[in-house]
This record gives structure tokens, sequence and C-alpha cells, in this order.
């Protein structure tokens, strides 16, 4: 499945601004695996997910998926073993362009595309019934413009789109963190609905630790560039909050003393 | 002389035509991938260019339109290559490309003007009154048939990659699509068009000048906006419709044209004008985002908001 092997990176070597954002990060995931991602700002949880994605050169280390290194592809090549979902919602889809647009340039993902006709009969009617399971009603605007819709709604068409044609990896980049506390339940709701029903291999990047508990089968605590923390299994399901941000002190030597995560108990 | 006004509204179409077909060129890099290109600058007179030498050496004038295009192409390709390949940014390597094809043109016509005349040349669309009728028709058929081709291209999934590209790079990317290519590909696109109407533009006004693409981009725009001014309500989302008020965008701006000459207007003043035009129509969003949008509102709540909390 993916595999981090020393994956290092600096933003802005050289410089007074120069920032150590991934000092060595090595990962291993199963397939089926739903991971969670928590730690502070700056730990390098984004971070993580964009090198995955390829948003940029990492400096140094391998990241295999399937056994072959992809850290050397651009982003849009490696995009046929992603889906994605980003913590704007304006990020994941085309605001100009129509919903059904929109799903038909991420059911393309990974193939050609070609001269034929943007969007099938077939496909329209496939989308429909996919837009009807997420219960917002968007099966009957199916020509609207993404730009009309809400953020709940945006980031729901964007979860639908990232699982149209089955992605190896879902990455999930704090993708409630813009949403009320109501929409960010739903969001998340679904987003467990299709891991489950498509069988997927996901990470999700959160900042409310209670998420991180009660989602997935794996939480990963990152601090400072490094994985500080791996549990999975029935471990993970016995975690509480506070066994967490007491694990925090005890592996980074550091009070866990970032405001947002411990907002969200 | 009202009498002379009327008479040369047939022209205005004509030519409102030949820069409407321009401004679908320019649509498609301002609008479609949000990018200002001024290649368009230079690759109109490239057009006009290959289309006069080819004529005056006389090759058939089907030849020399697909000569004209496919030169112009090449223009789109340079400026998408400074862009993309070499990181420059967009508006920059437009001027880059508008600078080289000043030089480029001069070679290609070996001087700065070539005349083009209906009677020794065998020309497809002329100013002269006497084909009028006829010109303004080819022109129209012209205009149809690439308007219905990039309805049917943009509608494809290479053409949706486009214009993804242009609505939301970092999405696009995500998706698999190489915007690169797909940003190369509609520079191209466009250039290859606007230098197709810069050789129809030759051969209206009956000659090549290396000179005739200056501020070809601002009476570009001006069709743009003018024509979703006045007819984009009614375009709706139709994509073809779009196209075709762009082009009677370019219309109304030659009648304008003619009829502030014909009220006694100092025809130098006209790129002012035009340029003016543009300005103030591209601020019209800004500033309705700035003064009149929830955004500004929000801003102001949340300024409110936070003294109260600090009285508190």
């Amino acid at each position: 499945m993916l595999e981090l092997i020393d994956v290092r990176k600096t933003f802005n070597p050289g410089t007074i601004n120069a920032k150590r954002a991934l000092c060595g990060v090595d990962l291993k995931l199963n397939e089926g695996d739903f991971v969670t991602i928590i730690g502070g700002n700056g730990a390098g949880k984004s971070t993580t997910l964009n090198a995955i994605a390829g948003a940029w050169p990492i400096d140094s280390g391998e990241i295999k998926i399937d056994g072959a290194n992809v850290a050397h592809l651009p982003e849009y090549k490696r995009a046929k073993y992603l889906g994605r979902v980003f913590q704007d919602p304006m990020t994941g889809t085309a605001a100009t362009m129509e919903i059904q647009e929109n799903m038909a340039i991420a059911a393309r993902r990974g193939a050609p595309r070609t001269l034929r006709w943007g969007i099938s009969a077939k496909e329209k009617k496939q989308f429909r019934e996919q837009l009807a399971t997420l219960e917002l009603g968007l099966e009957d605007r199916m020509t609207a413009k993404v730009g009309l819709l809400s953020g709940g709604q945006r980031q729901a068409l964007t979860l639908l789109m990232a699982t149209l044609k089955k992605p190896k990896i879902l990455l999930l980049d704090e993708h409630t963190a813009a949403l009320d506390p109501k929409t960010a339940a739903k969001v998340l709701e679904l987003s467990d609905k299709l891991i489950a029903e498509n069988h997927l291999t996901a990470m999700m990047v959160t900042h409310n630790m209670k998420d991180a508990i009660a989602h997935g089968n794996r939480l990963i605590m990152m601090h400072e560039g490094r994985i500080i923390f791996d549990v999975s299994g029935e471990e993970k399901q016995k975690l509480t909050v506070d066994a967490l941000i007491e694990k925090f002190s005890q592996t980074s030597g550091e009070e866990f003393a970032n405001d947002r995560t411990l907002l969200s108990k | 002389m009202f009498i002379n006004y009327l008479s040369s509204l047939p022209g205005a179409v004509a030519q409102g035509i030949i820069w409407g077909i321009m401004a679908i060129g320019v649509y498609i890099t301002f609008k479609i991938l949000d990018i200002a290109d001024l290649t368009v600058d230079g690759s109109i007179c490239t057009g006009a260019s290959v289309c006069a030498v080819m004529l005056t050496s006389g090759q058939p004038v089907w030849l020399a339109l697909i000569a004209a295009f496919i030169v112009g192409m090449l223009t789109g390709l340079m400026t998408g290559i400074f862009h993309t390949f070499m990181g420059i940014p967009a508006i920059l390597a437009g001027i880059l490309t508008q600078l080289m094809l000043w030089s480029i043109n001069l070679k290609i016509m070996g001087t700065s003007q070539i005349a083009l005349d209906v009677s020794k040349n065998n020309l497809l669309v002329t100013n002269r009154v006497a084909f009028l009728g006829r010109t303004v028709l080819i022109l129209t058929i012209f205009a149809i048939a690439l308007i219905a081709l990039l309805y049917w291209f943009f509608g494809t999934e290479y053409g949706s990659s486009v214009r993804a590209t242009g609505a939301n790079l970092g999405m696009s990317r995500a998706q698999g699509i190489n915007t690169n290519i797909t940003k190369i590909f509609g520079l191209v696109l466009s250039n290859g068009i606007v230098a197709l109407s810069g050789a129809l533009l030759a051969q209206y006004q009956g000659s090549s000048n290396n000179n005739m693409g200056k501020g070809a981009i601002v009476i570009g725009l001006a069709a743009v906006i003018i024509g979703d001014a006045l007819f984009g309500w009614l375009a709706k989302n139709n994509f073809a419709l779009k196209l075709l008020a762009v082009v009677f965008g370019g219309i109304v701006y030659y009648i304008v044209y003619s009829t502030v000459i014909y009220i006694g207007l100092d025809a130098d003043l006209l790129k002012l004008l035009s340029a003016l035009l543009v300005a103030l129509f591209l601020a019209v969003p800004y500033w309705k985002n700035k003064y009149f949008s929830s955004h500004a509102d929000a801003a102001k709540r949340k300024k409110s908001g936070k003294e109260g909390k600090e009285n508190a």
C-alpha cells in the first residue's frame, strides 16, 4: 500500500525563514487502514499529506504506492492513486463549472482525456443517484454552478468526487475544520460511510482529538516533523483525550499547549 | 452627411465581426484560462503578415488563412512555454512574445507594410462597398462556424479540462490534469484564432501593417466586456451564446466607433477612450466585492464584535 521512508522537507532552505517541516517521516499503511493524524500547528500533518500528493518535491526519502516510488512524479500523475479533500471548501471544486461537470472531471481522474463528449447520459444518471445519497438535494441541481453551494455542500461534493474513481488512498486534510460543528459532523459521517462502503485506505488530518479517537482504526501523533506516537486496533479504541495529552507530554517532553487542540477536546 | 454615416454601418458591422472573432480568442485566455495574454497585439499582426505575404505571392486565400492560423498557434506556443516551463508570469510572457513578434513580423513581410488589392489579389473579404454584402455574409458564416467548433471542443473531455484549469488550478492537478499542457493548449488555440482574425483584417482593410496590432488586446477585451454587459443576460449559461455575445460586442464597439467619428470626435482619442472604458468595466467587479459584498459586511461586523469583547 503506502509507504513513507525517511521523508524530509525543509521550506525556504538557507534563508532566515527556513522551516524544517518534515524531519524523517517513516510510515507504512496497510490496505484498508483509516489513519487519523493529530498534532499541534506546524507539526507536519498537512505537510505529510502534501508530500504524498506531490504539491512540491521532497528533499529526500521515498514515497511508495504499491511498491513503486512515486516521489519524483508530478502532482497530476500521482492524482491517479489519490483522492483528496482540502480544508478550504473552495479548493476541491471548480466554482464556475456545473456540479455534474465537476463530477465528470473527477470521474476521469487517472484516465486520458480525449475528444469524446465530456459527460455521457449514462454518467448523468449515475451521478444523480450518487448525489441523492448525500441527501442534500443536489441531485436536482446538477446543472447549477458549484459556486452557488454552501461550504458544507461543496465539501460533501468534493468527498464524493474524490471517491467516484476509487482511489488507492484518500487524503483528508482537515476537511471539516472550516465548517460549522453541525455540518462538520455530517461531513465526517459521510467520510466514514464512503470509506467503509468503498473499502478505502484513508488518512485524515484533524485538530479535534475526539474525532481522531472516534474515527479510523489507527491514530498517529506528529510533533516537529516527526511521528511521535502511532497506535492502532484495540489500544486505539481505548484512548481518551486525557491519555493523548499525557502521551504527548511524555514523548515530546513538552506541554501540549496548543489552544486550538485543547479547545476542541 | 447622415447618409455617409448610414453607409458606413455595413463596414462597421464587418469590422466588428472580424474583431469579434479576435475577441473570441481573447475570451479563451481571459475568461476561460484566467490569463491576460498580451501576445495578441503581436499575433494579430503575425496572422495579417503571413496572409499578406502568401496572397501577394499568388497562393490561394484558403491556404493563406490556414497558414496564418498555424503560425498564430506557434506564437501562442511560445508564450505558453515562457509561462509554464520557464515560470515567467503570464503577462510578462505575453509581452516578451509580443516584442519578439515585432521583429518576426517585419521579417515575414520583409517590409513594414504590404498592400492588398481586391482587383489584384484573390481576397475573401474586403471593405470595397461593392463587395460589402458578400463580405458580411462570409464573416458571419466564419464566426458561426468558429463558435460551433469551440462549443463542441469545450464540451469534450479535454476541453472541460482546459476550462477546469482556468476555474481552479489546484483542483485540476488533484484530478490528474496536466495544467501546464492545458494552459499551453489554450494559449495556442487563442492565438491561432487571433491570427486568423488578423488575416481577415488584412484582407478587409487592404493591407498588413507592422503597427496594426497596437492595443488589440484592449479592443478584444472591450468586445468581451461590452458583449457580456449587453447580451450576457440573454446567454445565461449557454457557452455558444456567450461567444456570440462576444461577437456582438465587437460589432457594437465598431458601430459606436463609427458614430463617435460621425459626431466629430477626434479619432486620435479613440484608443484613450477604449482603454478608459475597459479599465472602468474591469473595476466594476472589484468595487462590487469591496463595497457591496457580504464579506465587507462581515468584516465590519467582526470589527465591531471584537471591540465589544474587549469592553466586556
